[in-house]
């Protein structure tokens, strides 16, 4: 007789632990430049190295940026909080603790909605960040012949945004992060790149059989440099969870690597392991004692953010919500495209010239829009010339776009030298049409018969006899007269 | 001339006058400490370069006509736990026998703007860990009135040189009475500050909230004025206090305590405290009557916790304030470390010494997950109610008048196998400490065997003018001047 295994449906529970760096001119507690690619040890002094003696001071931009973030997430920003230190021995770490906050963190109690499902965000606090070491002979401090220390990134603000254990599947996951991106970009406060580590994601992640109230043994999985990280750690993660729970064993709660090549988590230290941070508040740095008018003073410079563009593009501008993703996935492109609406053009023409077009230009040149010449103002005039009919949208992708991306020359300036402007001259455009016509007869009998697909055909000869400058509208027009 | 024995405010006076130069001043000191050194050992390196060069550039000065201030020519010693730019600051511990400080402390900053001279960095015990100065990796100072006791610590090296005239003037620190107990056990003036009335920027923290700058100086006029100098907010030390600084030394008049009145607290007038010592209190107590103050008695009921507390919250801060001490970037790194954390082992057991290693230990256990509220919590809880006594107290009185230790100086090696007898040394500093108030120590009088006693004046948070007319006053009436010059020479030389 064979036991019939019933098969359990698990749960895949994840709360993620994001870390951005803020984009302050200076480091969080002294005057060092936040600047990347520098020489090892150049963006240094007594203060980030942990000189003896030497005392931080806050760098109030850091708290601004953090009362941004946790604003735009829905967060109560707590109006008296302290700094914490955090103790771990480490040679990255030049004071040996590192200066973060433990149980008073800026904002608390925020959230995210994520495809209409509500994230609770914990809390976000502000640290430093450590330096950056490199290793000889190996690539980890165990085992390496030497290691060198740069302390360049030492002092960098960080803010750590931490979620409740709302999120369901590695793709809830990675949408959560990338929205969370966005915003982050469009409060200007991280460059958001994981793979240059400005934004970096810990995965906790348990599993759970379905319909469980309780919450299963989660991994803390580290090193996830992209969004496709994301979603493969946490896949194997849980796929090994389940493996483990299916043939009796029991999860242990670890902090885990995920190795990019494997595409498989290991294991980094268990919680016996772990470091027992022994916190104590910082007495090197007063309470902050944060104001009501200050919070307000911030809360005036968030933009209409990216979820909320979202909501809106749709309903305002008629868009489908994938034309509306890669519009607001760019704030400056976002509000490029509202700029051009604003000056009258049509939201759809509009829409799709710059996820057509511009972006394919943009791609292939890699770059964005900020860095394209064209205005607002040129986009427009361009649309409103196609709209009056003054040249065709072929032309003008072809002939126009290149130059007013690259040089920003007006496109009037570039009808005007090339020549462009469309053949509306009924006259004219006739004798053009009748000799198409008499020359093929054969495709004119098709017409004639109402083949109505080879009027293409003769559309195209009459572009090709004018440069293409001919109004498709008159020719149309024009081969409707003719063969009646 | 004799240079040595003069005052700060004496020498002052000479240099602006041009009776004597810069450089004449501190060839005095300089042959003084050449002298007195061998006996005393007070000083861990001379800053000579620095002292020329300084002298040079104020002869210039007074050449030119320039006006200077009322510390211009005064030469100053520094405790070797303050930072000197480009002179070593080794907070007497191997692990820093070899630091040189890239950065100049805001507190010494403002001596050298303001023309004093520095001549010498002193002894003291290890990262100012400890109350006899015993406990510096590099050398035992000892007291100048009787050369087998001890000078006091952690400050026993600033005590002691301007006891023995090696200097005027110089800086301590204090963090549970670190320059009142010297002060008292040299028979000097020693004051520490208000919590945050001068700079930390550049004091290597021992613990972060109590550690404070303070001036030593064989009166108290120069006490005043080197305070004077030191004080005031710094932008690089977000607890220092943004508030100004009143002129401490021209108010300064024997007639100010007058209609004053001064609590004596009960709890440090009993048990333990030393029958000489209390014999010399209670005469003080009658001249501050007869200098017109009214003296009552006055209990401050948590005063008895202020120990345990300190040791808690002191180590705590330490352990931590000492993490960076690894080997990885400057000071001592052990040989013969083939891993990273054999590297911070060796490095830490052999650069630092036992006391250090003791409090490091303490700090870390109060730390620890599971005892943090237990110890670390409840010392910040207690330390509040100290707090709260004194404010209490204060609504009722204007001062607060303490001998500064139980004992007079104690014999070298007597308390160095007993760490418990060496902290209740400190009883009767560490209130003030913990609770971030103004203190002075003042000579007050002499034991049987001709050893300084040093009384204890407190006032409310940033009330140092109080205290300095107190003292003044005190001083004025107390006639141990000329006993403590005449001493002072006699003992050493
Ligand atoms: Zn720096």
């Amino acid at each position: 007789m064979t036991a019939i295994k019933s098969k359990t449906e698990y749960e895949t529970v994840i709360g993620l632990e994001v870390h951005a760096q803020l984009k302050t001119k200076t480091k969080i507690f002294c005057s060092c430049p936040v600047d990347f690619g520098a020489e090892p040890n150049t963006n240094v002094c007594p203060v980030c190295l942990g000189m003896p003696g030497v005392l931080p001071v806050l760098n109030r931009q850091v708290v601004a940026y953090a009362i941004k973030t946790g604003l735009a997430l829905n967060c109560t920003v707590t109006k008296h909080c302290k700094f914490d230190r955090k103790q771990y021995f480490y040679p990255d770490l030049p004071k040996n603790y590192q200066i973060s906050q433990y149980d008073q963190p800026i904002c608390e109690n925020g959230y995210l909605e994520v495809s209409g499902k509500r994230i609770e965000i914990q809390r976000i606090h502000m640290e430093e960040d450590a330096g950056k070491l490199v290793h000889a002979g190996s690539d980890r401090l165990h085992g390496s012949d030497y290691s060198l220390v740069d302390y360049n990134r030492t002092g960098t603000p960080l803010i750590e945004i931490v979620s409740m254990p709302d999120i369901r599947s590695a793709e809830e996951a990675k949408e959560y992060a990338q929205l969370l991106r966005s915003i982050l970009r469009y409060l200007d406060v991280c460059d958001g790149n994981l793979e240059e580590g400005s934004m970096r994601c810990d995965v906790n992640v348990s599993i759970r059989p379905i319909g469980s109230t309780t919450f299963g043994t989660r991994c803390e999985i580290k090193n996830v440099n992209s969004f496709k990280s994301l979603i493969r750690a946490t896949e194997s993660e849980v796929e090994r969870q389940k493996e483990i729970i299916e043939s009796g064993g029991r999860i242990i709660q670890e902090t885990r690597l995920f190795e990019e090549n494997s595409g498989k988590t290991v294991s980094m230290r268990s919680k016996e392991e772990a470091h027992d941070y022994r916190y104590f508040p910082e007495p090197d740095l007063v309470p902050l004692e944060i104001s009501a008018q200050w919070i307000n003073e911030i809360k005036e410079t968030i933009p209409e953010l990216p979820n909320q563009k979202k909501l809106r593009y749709p309903k305002d501008y008629g868009l489908n919500s994938e034309e509306a993703k890669v519009l607001i996935e760019d704030r400056n492109l976002a509000e490029f495209y509202e700029a051009v609406i604003r000056l009258g053009a049509n939201a759809k023409k509009a829409a799709n010239w710059l996820i057509g077009p511009v972006t394919a230009y943009m791609k292939e040149h890699k770059t964005d829009i900020l860095n394209c010449c064209m205005t607002p103002k040129q986009l427009a005039d361009l649309l409103g010339f196609i709209e009056k009919g003054a040249i065709n949208d072929n032309i003008a992708k072809t002939e126009i776009l290149e130059e007013l991306l690259g040089q920003g020359t007006d496109s009037e300036e570039i009808i005007k030298q090339k020549g462009l402007a469309q053949i509306t001259d009924t006259s004219a455009l006739k004798e053009a049409v009748k000799e198409v016509l008499e020359s093929n007869p054969t495709q004119l009998k098709d017409l004639k018969e109402g083949k109505e697909k080879i009027r293409g055909f003769f559309v195209g000869q009459v572009m090709k006899k004018t440069g293409g400058k001919a109004s498709p509208q008159i020719v149309n027009a024009l081969i409707d007269e003719l063969i009646k | 001339m004799t240079i040595i024995n003069k005052s700060a405010k004496e020498i002052n006076k000479l240099f602006i006058n041009k009776e004597i130069s810069a450089k004449e001043i501190i060839d005095s000191f300089y042959k003084q400490i050449e002298l007195i050194e061998p006996k005393i050992q007070a000083l861990t390196s001379l800053t000579k370069e620095l002292a020329y060069r300084q002298a040079e550039e104020l002869d210039k000065r007074i050449s030119k006509g320039e006006k200077l201030g009322p510390i211009a020519g005064v030469p100053i010693v520094i405790k070797d736990v303050i930072c000197v730019k480009g002179f070593s600051a080794t907070c007497g511990s191997k692990i820093l026998e070899n630091f040189i400080a890239p950065y100049e402390a805001t507190a010494t900053g403002k001596l050298w703007d303001a023309g004093a001279i520095c001549l010498a960095k002193s002894n003291m015990d290890e990262f100012a860990m400890g109350s006899s100065t015993e406990n510096s990796a590099f050398k035992k100072t000892k007291n100048p009135w009787n050369l087998n006791t001890v000078p006091g610590g952690s400050s026993g090296g600033s005590a002691a040189s301007v006891a023995s005239m090696e200097t005027p003037i110089s800086l301590g620190t204090d963090t549970g009475g670190s320059v009142r107990q010297p002060a008292s056990f040299c028979g000097v003036v020693g004051l520490k500050p208000t919590y945050g009335r001068v700079s930390r920027f550049g004091l290597i923290a021992f613990a972060s909230s109590l550690d404070q700058i303070g001036p030593f100086a064989r009166n108290v006029y120069d006490a005043a004025l080197t305070l004077q100098v030191i004080s005031g907010y710094d932008p690089k030390d977000t607890t220092s206090l943004n508030v100004e600084v009143p002129d401490y030394i021209s108010r300064l008049n024997v007639n100010t305590v007058k209609g004053k009145k001064i609590g004596l607290i009960k709890e440090l007038m009993g048990e333990g405290i030393d029958a000489e010592v209390k014999k010399a209190i209670e005469v003080s107590v009658r001249l501050f009557k007869d200098l017109g103050a009214e003296v009552v008695e006055v209990s401050l009921p948590n005063i008895k916790y202020s120990l345990p507390v300190y040791y808690i919250i002191a180590t705590a801060e330490a352990s931590s304030n000492l993490a960076r001490y690894d080997g990885v970037k400057y000071g001592l790194r052990a040989d013969g470390a083939k891993e990273v954390l054999p590297m911070y082992t060796k490095t830490r057991q052999s650069g630092f010494g036992p006391e250090v290693k003791r409090r490091i230990m303490l700090g870390t256990y109060a730390l620890s997950s599971g005892y943090y509220d237990a110890y670390y919590k409840k010392a910040q809880q207690v330390r509040k109610l100290v707090t709260q006594d004194f404010l209490n107290t204060f609504e009722k009185v204007d001062l607060l008048l303490t001998p500064t230790c139980p004992t007079t100086a104690f014999e070298l090696g007597a308390k160095v196998d007993d760490p418990l007898s060496m902290y209740l040394s400190d009883i009767a500093t560490i209130p003030a400490s913990l609770a971030g108030l103004p203190s002075v120590s003042v000579p007050c009088g002499f034991d049987s065997k001709n050893m300084p006693i040093g009384l204890q004046l407190t006032a409310p948070s940033l009330s140092e003018e109080l205290l300095l007319d107190a003292a003044y006053a005190f001083e004025s009436v107390c006639n141990l001047s000329e006993k403590l010059k005449d001493k002072h020479a006699v003992g050493v030389v």
